[in-house]
């Protein structure tokens, strides 16, 4: 179901992480939760990867499977081609940024990025090495022998990050790790955090209720919801073409429209509006049957008309109009009652106004 | 932005508070301060003063009897102390860092058990059941007094360990697996630096414990296991002497530097 077109990235195509059928129970009988239900997925080498849902839909309950810090109840987990799912956490080549950073406090920033290659037994200089070398990518050299808790927030991020990076595991697990900073500081992190994943290449696995953060930084973004997963696309996709109800709802403003599909064939059909107007549209998933269906529309993919333009197949009044700096909100009334909002960037409406709405070329159906 | 405070009801303002608050001071204190002040006494008396002298603490490092007893007392603690931090930490660890088991709340209640059960009657208990071991086997000697004081202590040294182990994140552990180190790495690297400081915490309140226990140590010593506090009583009971006086206060002084570093630790930022 999960919509998963080739990578235009020009990234490799070779799976790092697959999950096969991955089920994780928590407690017994009444109070059995399903974290996750019945998961697949695969991750690519390279990619930065986003796991995006709403708290309490099972992103964590994954990565900590995938870390080990966990064992499925069912399915598989193969980190790059070798099954993984009984190893623990010190034998798979897998780093974690925890949420809280979880730097030892009694340890020196140098140490906290040592710790990982001191464990594997690397010599002293290849780990000093190393260290510098962590040190100079996260821009925290001058810190080398500070403690930790006489850093700020953004810092202990830093080395959270180096620390983890510093044994260039196979893949980076990050849990909400720019949650706990303030806007400004969040904006620069997601950033480097890019940086960081395309100068050492490795896979990154990352974790946010944030659909914005999701949105900017992904290569691919796997939507949650109650431990399955919605969807799977490149951000485009999931913004532009979302499969299903929970995911254009969750991800930016959109109008939903209850409509008609007929003329099914394959992945296209045809929906007729509320208003009598019809229009093509592309389906999630072949041969939907046809009948009420949902669409979904973005606020900037409908454009403000003349109410007598003949183009416009709904027609409206203008009821608010949101400023927000790069442009504003037009919330319309439909004949029918309902209310849609079109983005524009153009002329200021009053309230009251007649107009009329033009529709894009095709519109996306949604499955619940 | 500030939002005024919302004002708090200052305890110290109620009617009454100040003057039982020097109440309580004055009372739990005084006597100590007396004791304190005539065991520098240059003078027989313990109630009226004449000159100060060191006198009487020269005749307390004298006294065969008091040099004695400190050193059964300083063995039993530094003994009864290792074993019940050793088994404190034990404890601590399989209660906090083993998954939720069904009968946690009653280990809890055992290991805390010698706090709830007044102390004369473990006193007693420990007495006869060490006098049937003691028939049985014909084996004497003063490791029975190490071994009640261990077991009475245990409570005390588990406290501060159990709050340090519960207050520690457990995420930092995992991190260290994360980070490829194998479950005795972990504990060497992470646990154990991180539970030292409640583990000295605890073994010197569990020294303290020992310092000053009469009860179980009146039943359970055998003779010349005579410690400190028990030498004390027995002289009391010929009066009090200004020697007494001095014994006190040197025991006292090493309480209250053991109990300050506990306090002192245990505030030390986690
Ligand atoms: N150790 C656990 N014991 C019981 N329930 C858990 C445990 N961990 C997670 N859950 C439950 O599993 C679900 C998914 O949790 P989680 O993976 O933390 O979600 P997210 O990270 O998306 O917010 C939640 O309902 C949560 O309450
Ligand atoms: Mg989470």
């Amino acid at each position: 179901m999960a919509q998963d077109t080739a990578d235009m990235s020009g990234k490799s195509a070779k799976n790092m992480i697959l999950a096969e059928g991955v089920t994780k129970t928590f407690g017994e009988g009444d109070s059995k939760v399903h974290a996750l239900d019945d998961v697949s997925i695969s991750i690519r080498e390279n990619e930065f990867f986003t796991l995006l849902g709403p708290s309490g839909c099972g992103k964590t309950t994954l990565l900590r499977l995938i870390a080990g810090f966990e064992l499925p109840t069912k399915g598989n987990i193969l980190l790059d081609g070798q099954e993984i799912g009984h190893l623990p956490p010190y034998k798979r080549p897998v780093n974690t940024v925890f949420q809280n950073y979880a730097l030892f406090p009694h340890m020196t920033v140098a140490r906290n990025i040592g710790f990982g290659l001191e464990m594997q037994g690397r010599s002293k200089s290849e780990i000093k090495q190393a260290i510098e070398k962590m040190l100079a990518l996260v821009q925290m050299e001058h810190l080398a022998n500070r403690q930790t808790d006489q850093l700020s927030g953004g810092q202990q991020q830093r080395v959270a990050l180096a620390r983890a990076l510093a044994p260039h595991p196979k893949v980076l697990l990050l849990d909400e790790p720019l949650s706990a900073l303030d806007l400004k500081l969040r904006k620069e992190m997601q950033i480097e955090l890019k940086r960081l994943q395309s100068e050492t290449g490795i896979t990154f696995v990352f974790v946010t209720h944030d659909q914005e953060e999701a949105l900017t930084m992904s290569d691919r973004i796997a939507v949650m919801k109650a431990g399955h997963i919605l969807q799977v696309g490149r951000p485009k996709q999931i913004y532009n073409q979302p499969a299903r109800r929970f995911v254009a709802d969750f991800i930016g403003d959109i109008n939903i429209f209850e409509v008609d599909l007929d003329e099914v064939s394959g992945t296209t059909g045809r929906v007729t509006l509320p208003g009598g107007a019809t229009l093509p549209a592309d389906l999630p998933e072949a041969d939907v049957p046809a009948g009420a269906v949902s669409v979904a529309i973005r606020p900037e993919n409908m454009r403000l008309a003349d109410a007598r333009d003949s183009a416009a197949k709904l027609k409206g009044t203008v009821t608010n109009v949101v400023y927000f700096g790069a442009g504003s909100n037009v919330h319309v009334a439909l004949k029918g009652g309902s209310e849609v909002i079109v983005r524009t960037t153009g002329e200021v409406l009053d309230d009251g106004h007649e107009v009329g709405l033009i529709l894009p070329d095709r519109v996306q159906v949604l499955v619940d | 932005m500030a939002e005024p405070r919302r004002k708090m009801k200052d305890l110290r303002k109620q009617p009454g508070f100040d003057f039982m608050a020097w109440f309580c001071i004055v009372f739990l204190y005084a006597p100590i301060v007396v004791l304190i002040i005539f065991s520098f006494n240059d003078n027989r008396s313990v109630v009226r003063w004449t000159e100060f002298s060191l006198r009487w603490y020269y005749a307390a490092f004298d006294n065969e009897g008091i040099r004695n007893a400190t050193i059964v007392s300083l063995k039993v603690a530094a003994v009864s102390t290792l074993f019940a931090t050793t088994f404190a930490t034990m404890a601590a660890l399989a209660t906090t860092r083993t998954p939720p088991f069904r009968g946690q709340m009653l280990s809890y209640a055992i290991i805390n058990q010698p706090l709830m059960i007044p102390e004369i009657v473990t006193a007693v208990a420990t007495l006869s059941f060490f006098s049937i071991i003691k028939q049985l086997t014909g084996v004497t000697g003063i490791g029975y007094l190490m071994l009640a004081h261990t077991v009475f202590c245990i409570p005390f040294a588990y406290m501060p360990i159990r709050a340090r182990l519960e207050d520690m994140n457990l995420t930092l552990e995992q991190a260290a697996a994360d980070l490829y180190a194998t479950p005795i790495q972990v504990f060497r690297k992470v646990t154990m630096p991180l539970l030292a400081p409640g583990i000295v915490a605890g073994g010197m309140l569990a020294f303290v414990v020992s310092l000053d226990d009469v009860i179980i140590t009146l039943m359970v010593a055998g003779p010349g296991e005579t410690t400190l506090p028990v030498y004390i009583l027995g002289q009391i009971r010929r009066g009090i002497t200004p020697e007494i006086n001095a014994v006190s206060t040197l025991l006292l002084l090493l309480s209250i530097v053991l109990v300050s570093a506990f306090f002192t630790l245990g505030n030390k930022k986690k």
